[in-house]
């Protein structure tokens, strides 16, 4: 049986943000499969007691003082904007939330 | 004859400059002519900073006219992996979703690069944000490994060794999160060390996988990598993950040619089945020139390395999908489909369906699936577990040995379009090297001769303990010397001329 | 016919729970050096960092932190020994790394509460809200929609985007859902807010401007048919701008669910947007199909483990609570709850204290402030606290107590200052406000007024008292009522042998 379905991938791009036609699906659906078979071999390895890793070199606390540095200017900020209007970065309409 | 002036090693390089029988703007201008010469074939810079460049060795040669004490690496020559930016340089990373960005700010890795007087010649070629093994991933064309252009140069750093072999560069800047310094070192001939994680400011690398991307040095020799280890590290207020502690004296290791007394540990997990024949036979002689060198060598055992792969193909997915995020056409890189008609959303989608290519889409879809809610623990939370064993593996096998030896890859460098269909046979490249960056350790691979079967560089790597990476430096700079001895010339000098343009 | 709001609690209970977003008052960012300044020009506070730029990385800001674990005292919640960030992963252009920074499982302080009092039907009753958690995270940009009539997402052609608020620290507060409320859940709700918002204030360490959104409030409200126990959907409503509005939106939200479920129709679980001129809540987005946010630790920061003794040293430094500090001033102005809860109300407490502090006796600061600057604050539609000082109060208050201005003149120097004319004494001077106190000055209208009304003087020598007034109210027209009446019946008895 496979691991992950089309409509699991499909649900995936539209999380991940990537348009995806039926064609590339299906083949991002087998090969899924076949390293999600390979990597499924993490499971069950460790016990319950052996905490995860998220970290590789442990430390805590760092922080930075409350101080302010310079900003960018807005010119080095918008220079690598796909479009802009003034000094705001301009994108199409955007959907959903107000 | 005497060697050509771009054959030298970086420490070569220093002492001319130091003693004044050559100009950085000359040393510059003769590897700009080595790179107009072969790299039509090679491949190995996506861009030059020609103009940049001269800049700083005329600078660099006007302050030692002027008497300045300069650092030894000023006026020296350095090829950029395209990951780590550089101020109004173009930096793609290898993505069609960053061409034409020329970011805003310096790395920190760049700036330590600047202050020392360091000349950056350009960026060089990479698989798409770090993912692969070969350059093949690359959004403009592949790299072609100096030693057989029909060979890959391996990755992701292809293009920075490939620079270093085709003597395009003395030295070079790579990034390693699963192997991308080491494993195109080995396969080029070359040494890269990938530092322990945090000692090199990760301010400006572009992320792949933030807990186990590390910038680090590569050249030709021990001694350089030692050289250019010492000028990129140190701590970094930009960096959390950056340790606050002073950076171990690498130059001074790597000339110490003494390991009497040493215990070296062979991970038996990381031989064996898979492995080349000739890269064993190569590997178990360096092995005979450490014990010749006074070292002893045992075996260890890490029964949990046989998990590393797929953790790691877990771990690096899932951190990728969420650093490759922000590239969404809002604010850099390219824009598709923006004809006044469609959605931020949609044009979004269509903007990564066309920026991203195969390997990275594969392994954002594979890391969102890892993250998501019914399937972190089993995925996600599994893979951080088998890190936590992986670490005490090290621990334990560091309890009883000064460092680690390896091969550093399973084989050879492969053939160009070989594996490029078969993701898994492709992963695999990364077997040895992988634990290295699960653990934060440090690991370097230097040259170990030339496999008997295709007479292709074979790769030795050498692991140590964190924030102890000048061991690994003692050990290479002796085996490198003791080999260079049997050998009567180091490797590279034996790599094939490439046709000049 | 549309259930009321009496109808709607009849048959249905409420039940609520406030999330309140608190923009932090920290000098830079939570992530990065930039400046925080309020209405900065377009993208001129931003940075690698907080644009989201390719190779940039997190550094923790550690007033924050030290923020976020006194708000966490301040409602009685445990300081967590062990917390830390993670990336809740999402697209919105106006969230530059499409994932953003906040705590996850791991928060910063948990288990809270904190009491209000409500004036209900059988007296003043206390209602607590239990804090779930409090825990960090960092603000988005701001989007300006562009062409379409409203300025609203609806309809705009394309979007403008400015990052100056982006990675401004942000302290989240959410409470367990509130039962118990009744009817009065909109009150809970605003006497929540208010009372968090006084916390927040005195702690230092927001504005805490809910129309320049440094406080946000968004109320979840969801109702269940009486006698059935069973939870109901909830709605969240977002918007919310001002206390008044936090009590409106409930109270809204509870009649619109009543109504729906009274015609059959079922809730649906959605973001909602509170309508400031309407008091009715508009359909967001629905939540039905829940997001994954993929959340994992973000591995560019580093966990934060609060050392116990700090913690120790920051609770004991804390400041009163508003509560306890209100009672204090209570008892010092010897003011009747029902004077004290004008006061609340109407947002003026704060500045009566400080007027007060600046030399005011408590009652007339009060009045002045609830009474001519409230009424002048109606008229214009705006905050009192706008129109006036309170030290420029407390100076006519202090002339009024000296004898140099009468409470009619007081009130012509108050409009003066708020028309602009300058400070109170600069309005004196101006419009020659001053009482006429100098005694020879006096002398000389008194003697005027006696020569004028001599029949009058004669009979007020007589003895006949009461028959000094029309004499009184000559010289107050003579010196254009400048003059104290009582100094001016003083003098001219004396003068007439009365004194
Ligand atoms: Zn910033």
């Amino acid at each position: 049986m496979a691991a992950i379905s089309r409509d699991e991938v499909a649900h995936l791009a539209r999380l991940a943000r990537i348009e995806m036609t039926d064609a590339e699906l299906d083949h991002l659906a087998s090969e899924m499969d076949l390293i999600l078979e390979s990597v499924s071999r993490v499971q069950g390895v460790a016990g319950a007691d052996i905490p995860p890793t998220s970290h590789a070199i442990a430390m805590q606390n760092v922080m930075r003082p409350d101080v302010v540095v310079p900003s960018l200017t807005p010119e080095e900020a918008l220079s690598g904007a796909p479009a802009r209007e003034e000094d705001r970065f301009k994108v199409p309409q955007i959907l959903g939330e107000e | 004859m005497s060697t050509p002036i771009i054959h030298q090693t970086a420490a070569e390089m220093s002492a001319d400059l130091a003693s004044g029988s050559v100009t950085a703007v000359e040393l510059a201008t003769a590897h700009y002519d080595r790179i107009a010469a072969v790299d039509s074939d090679v491949h190995a810079f996506l861009h030059l900073d020609r103009e940049g460049a001269l800049a700083q060795a005329a600078s660099v040669d006007a302050s030692r006219k002027a008497g300045e004490k300069l650092h030894p690496l000023a006026g020296v020559p350095l090829a950029l992996k395209d990951v780590l930016t550089q101020k109004g340089i173009p930096t793609t990373c290898g993505s069609k979703m960053l061409e034409g960005w020329r970011p805003p700010y310096d790395s920190t890795v760049v700036a330590n690069l600047k202050k020392a007087g360091v000349v950056i010649l350009g960026k060089t070629n990479m698989d798409e944000f770090a993912m692969g093994s070969s350059t093949e991933n690359s959004a403009y064309g592949t790299t072609h490994n100096p030693w057989d252009l029909s060979r890959i140069p391996g990755g992701s750093g292809g293009g920075s060794s490939a620079a270093l072999a085709a003597f395009e560069a003395p030295l070079a800047i790579g990034t390693d999160t699963g192997g991308s310094i080491r494993q195109p070192a080995a396969v080029t001939g070359t040494v890269g060390v990938k530092p322990t994680y945090g000692s090199v400011s990760r301010y400006g690398l572009v992320a792949f996988s933030s807990s186990l991307d590390q910038a680090g040095p590569c050249a030709r020799t021990v001694l350089d990598t030692a050289m250019l280890h010492e000028v990129i590290a140190g701590y970094d207020a930009k960096d959390s993950t950056s340790i606050n502690a002073p950076v171990g004296k690498m130059v001074e290791a790597a000339k110490k040619l003494d390991i009497k007394g040493m215990k070296i540990g062979v991970v038996k997990e990381l031989s064996g089945e898979g492995y080349q024949a000739g890269v064993l036979t190569r590997f178990n002689e360096a092995l005979d020139a450490l014990v010749s060198a006074g070292a002893e060598i045992v075996e260890v055992s890490t029964p949990s390395f046989e998990y590393a792969l797929a953790a790691y193909y877990l771990i690096a997915p899932s951190e990728a999908s969420s650093n490759l995020a922000r590239f969404d056409s809002m604010r850099y890189g390219i824009r598709i489909g923006d004809d006044g008609s469609r959605s931020a959303e949609a044009v979004m989608n269509m903007t990564r369906e066309v920026g991203f290519g195969k390997e990275v889409k594969r392994r954002i879809i594979l890391g969102a699936y890892a993250l998501s809610s019914g399937y972190y623990d089993a995925y996600y939370g599994s893979a951080q577990k088998v890190r936590t064993l992986i670490k005490r593996d090290y621990e334990a096998a560091f309890a009883k040995v000064d460092v680690l030896v390896s091969p550093t890859c399973p084989t050879t460098a492969f053939k160009i379009g070989e594996k490029s269909d078969d993701p898994l046979a492709m992963y695999l490249n990364d077997v040895a090297t992988i634990p290295v960056n699960l653990a934060g350790i440090g690991g370097m691979s230097l040259p170990c001769g030339l496999a008997p079967e295709d007479g292709l560089p074979v790769g030795f790597q050498i692991m140590s303990p964190a924030l102890k990476d000048e061991l690994m430096y003692q050990v290479g700079g002796t085996l490198e010397a003791a080999l260079q001895s049997k050998w009567g010339a180091p490797l590279y000098a034996s790599a094939p001329e490439l046709a000049v343009k | 016919m549309a259930l009321t709001y009496d109808q709607a609690i009849e048959l249905y209970e409420p039940t609520l729970g406030l999330e309140v977003h608190v923009e932090l008052n920290t000098n830079s960012k939570m992530f990065c050096g930039c400046a925080t300044e309020f209405g900065a020009s377009p993208n001129t506070q931003t940075c690698p960092v907080c644009l989201g730029l390719p190779g940039s990385l997190p550094v923790v800001n550690a007033k924050a932190i030290e923020s976020s674990i006194r708000i966490g005292l301040a409602l009685n919640c445990s300081i967590t020994p062990f917390s830390r960030f993670a990336r809740k992963n999402y697209f919105y252009p106006d969230m530059p790394k499409n994932f953003q920074t906040s705590q996850y499982d791991e928060p910063i302080c948990v288990n809270g509460y904190l009491d209000v009092t409500i004036d209900t039907d059988e007296g003043p009753k206390v209602f607590r809200v239990e804090i779930e958690r409090v825990h960090m995270e960092e603000d988005t940009g701001k989007s300006l929609h562009v062409g379409g009539a409203t300025g609203r997402i609806h309809g705009a052609e394309h979007s403008l985007l400015d990052y100056n608020r982006a990675g401004i620290p942000l302290v989240e507060i959410v409470t367990r859902i509130v039962p118990g409320t009744e009817k009065y859940a909109p009150e809970v709700a605003r006497a929540y807010v208010a009372e968090l918002r006084d916390i927040l204030r005195s702690l230092g360490v927001s504005d805490v401007k809910m129309e320049q959104g440094s406080l946000r409030c968004d109320a979840n409200v969801s109702i269940s048919p009486r006698g059935t126990g069973v939870l109901g959907t909830r709605s969240e409503t977002k918007n919310v701008n001002s206390l008044r509005s936090v009590e409106r939106a409930v109270r809204g939200e509870i009649i619109r669910q009543a109504n729906r479920l009274q015609t059959g129709e079922r809730i649906v679980q959605e973001t909602r947007h509170f309508q400031e001129e309407s008091g009715e809540t508009r359909s967001g987005r629905s939540k039905e199909q829940a997001e994954d946010y993929r959340y994992f630790p973000e591995p560019d920061l580093l966990p934060i483990v609060a050392d116990p003794a700090w913690v120790q040293e920051l609770k004991s430094a804390l400041p009163e609570k508003p509560s306890v500090h209100r009672k204090k001033l209570q008892e010092a102005w010897g003011v009747p709850d029902k004077e004290m809860s004008a006061m609340v109300n109407a947002e003026l407490l704060d500045t009566v204290e400080e007027t007060v502090r600046l030399g005011a006796e408590p009652t007339k600061a009060r009045s002045w402030w609830l009474g001519e600057i409230s009424r002048l604050a109606n008229e214009k539609a705006v905050a009192p606290t706008s129109l006036i000082q309170p030290s420029e109060v407390a100076e006519v208050i202090a002339l009024i107590a000296a004898g140099e201005l009468t409470d009619k003149l007081a009130r012509q120097v108050v409009e003066g200052v708020i028309n602009g004319e300058g400070t109170p004494a600069a309005v004196i001077e101006k419009r020659g406000l001053k009482v006429v106190s100098d005694d020879s000055a006096l002398m000389v209208a008194i003697e005027a007024a006696i020569a004028s009304q001599p029949e009058t003087a004669e009979r007020v020598r007589a003895g006949n008292i009461p028959a000094a007034g029309a004499i009184i109210g000559a010289v107050m027209k003579a010196t254009g009522g400048q003059a104290d009446a009582a100094k001016v019946r003083e003098l001219l008895l004396k003068h007439l042998g009365q004194g």
